[in-house]
């Protein structure tokens, strides 16, 4: 297939974002959706926690998705995140064995949220994060923003994005340590302790 | 806020943000291709949008930034008939039948390929099969409404489906949404993720719709609207829409082959 530049550089117009509204769920989440780790993996980490309202009031309907790198820092190539079922056109979840990197959760009822990976590595400049992209009825455009693991104040300290903010904003990027590999991350949309959302440009 | 909010309340407030950004652009601010977070007249927005400035991140700075690639998926992700939302059940779905067809783009007008497309969207009636629904239209047993496909080469995709129904909603008295698809994209790099909705020409509701309306730019509206195409119309089966989508956001121009 012969690739033409038809255009030079944005020529084209780009569609204009829409919220994903309330009706999503029996479209967008998938079975295994957050369990990103291959079963067993001795280098997994589960992070988790709540999305709230510019009020505090947690958000039953949020989507996330995770996209991260695996823990030597390469970009997952794999397919296979929602594998299908040929005969009935279901999810079969993951096969456990290949890392796709990428997970989509929705908050549960009570807005909470939890996906299982694998512990990214830094690639770069930046410190080991994982990609965050927030979907929600209500947002009109989603957000994106990233967990960072809190392990190395050094390399936390040294990266390109936190060495730049001041140190409360900062704090929202930082997930908190539970112990055994677990993760607090909670997401606030608005108001006080408000998230840093990013715009990559 | 009042408690009982009628349509020439959102009308006014609809009106006044389009003056102000037409105002906005003509002191020189620039275009406005996506909604603002903070649109009022879709009243859900009100609590849900960031007050803080988003943090810029300069891609060129780093190449190595996991957000400028994108999870990869294939066809162990999608079956046969995904993209035939009519073939999903054992009987056909009611409703006047379509294809929807058009090109994934990036901003350089380049095709995106081999990259997800997914779809949700209300039965003939305007009934979601979704638990959460609480519009008393008909269930169709034999429509879910919802598909997924892959680009090809050249960035296409396809959908045979039925047209969907408006609907109400409860953003206010007398609130319905326009007939819609809802589309889940990706791209060559996260940076590029969008989810949209597409809408059919001439749809009386367009200027009553808070969410259409929050694309305040006026040609970056009519970009949701798809066009009939008769080429797409298929005898004897169904009628034609084409819609391209084009993908906002940075992306790895130097990994790209033969740049
Ligand atoms: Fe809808």
């Amino acid at each position: 297939m012969t690739t033409t530049d038809t255009g030079g550089p944005q020529s084209a117009l780009p569609t204009p974002s829409h919220t994903v509204g309330p009706f999503y769920g029996h479209a967008l989440p998938f079975r295994g959706g957050e369990d990103i780790a291959p079963l067993g993996h001795p280098d997994s980490v589960t992070v988790h926690g709540y999305v709230y309202d510019g009020e505090g009031r947690p958000l039953p309907d949020a989507l996330l998705e995770v996209w991260g790198p695996d823990p030597e820092g390469r970009v997952p190539t794999a397919d296979g995140s929602m594998r299908r079922d040929p005969a009935s056109g279901g999810f079969l979840g993951r096969n456990g064995v290949e890392f796709t990197g990428f997970g989509r959760v929705q908050t549960d009822a009570d807005g909470h949220w939890y996906v299982r990976t694998l512990r990214p590595r830094a690639r770069g400049r930046s410190a080991p994060y994982l990609g965050v992209c927030v979907f929600a009825r209500g947002l009109l455009v989603h957000l994106f923003t990233r967990i960072y693991l809190p392990d190395d104040g050094t390399v936390l300290a040294s990266d390109p994005l936190l060495s730049r903010l001041a140190a409360d904003r900062r704090d929202t990027l930082v997930a908190g340590a539970e112990g055994e590999g677990t993760y607090r991350f909670d997401i606030r949309l608005q108001g006080e302790g408000e998230t840093v959302f990013l715009e990559f440009q | 806020m009042t408690d009982v909010l009628t349509q020439a309340d959102i009308d006014e407030e609809i009106a006044a943000a389009h003056a102000a950004y037409e105002k906005r652009v003509a002191d020189g601010a620039p275009v406005e291709h996506h909604p603002r977070r903070d649109y009022r007249p879709y009243r859900s927005s009100v609590l849900r949008h960031p007050r803080q400035p988003l943090v810029a991140i300069d891609v060129s700075q780093d190449p190595e930034l996991i957000e400028l690639s994108s999870p990869a998926f294939g066809e162990r992700d999608i079956t046969e008939v995904d993209n035939d939302l009519t073939r999903q059940h054992t009987g056909e779905p009611i409703g006047e039948r379509i294809t929807v067809s058009g090109r994934l783009l990036d901003r350089d007008g380049r095709p995106v390929r081999g990259q997800l497309v997914e779809i949700w969207q209300a039965n003939a009636a305007g009934r979601y099969a979704h638990r959460r629904e609480q519009h008393d239209a008909p269930l169709d047993p034999h429509f879910t409404g919802v598909g997924r496909t892959l680009t090809d080469t050249d960035g296409h995709y396809r959908f045979t489906t039925v047209r969907p129904g408006p609907y109400p909603w409860r953003n206010h008295v007398g609130a319905w949404r326009p007939a819609h698809i809802h589309f889940s994209v990706f791209g060559s790099a996260f940076t590029q993720r969008l989810v949209t909705q597409m809408y059919f020409p001439h749809d009386p509701l367009f200027p009553y719709d808070p969410i259409l309306q929050s694309v305040t730019d006026d040609a970056a509206r009519q970009r949701l609207v798809a066009a009939y195409d008769h080429s797409l119309s298929v005898p004897e089966f169904s009628l034609g829409y084409r819609w391209d989508i084009v993908l906002d956001g940075p992306r790895a121009t130097w990994t790209e082959e033969g740049r």
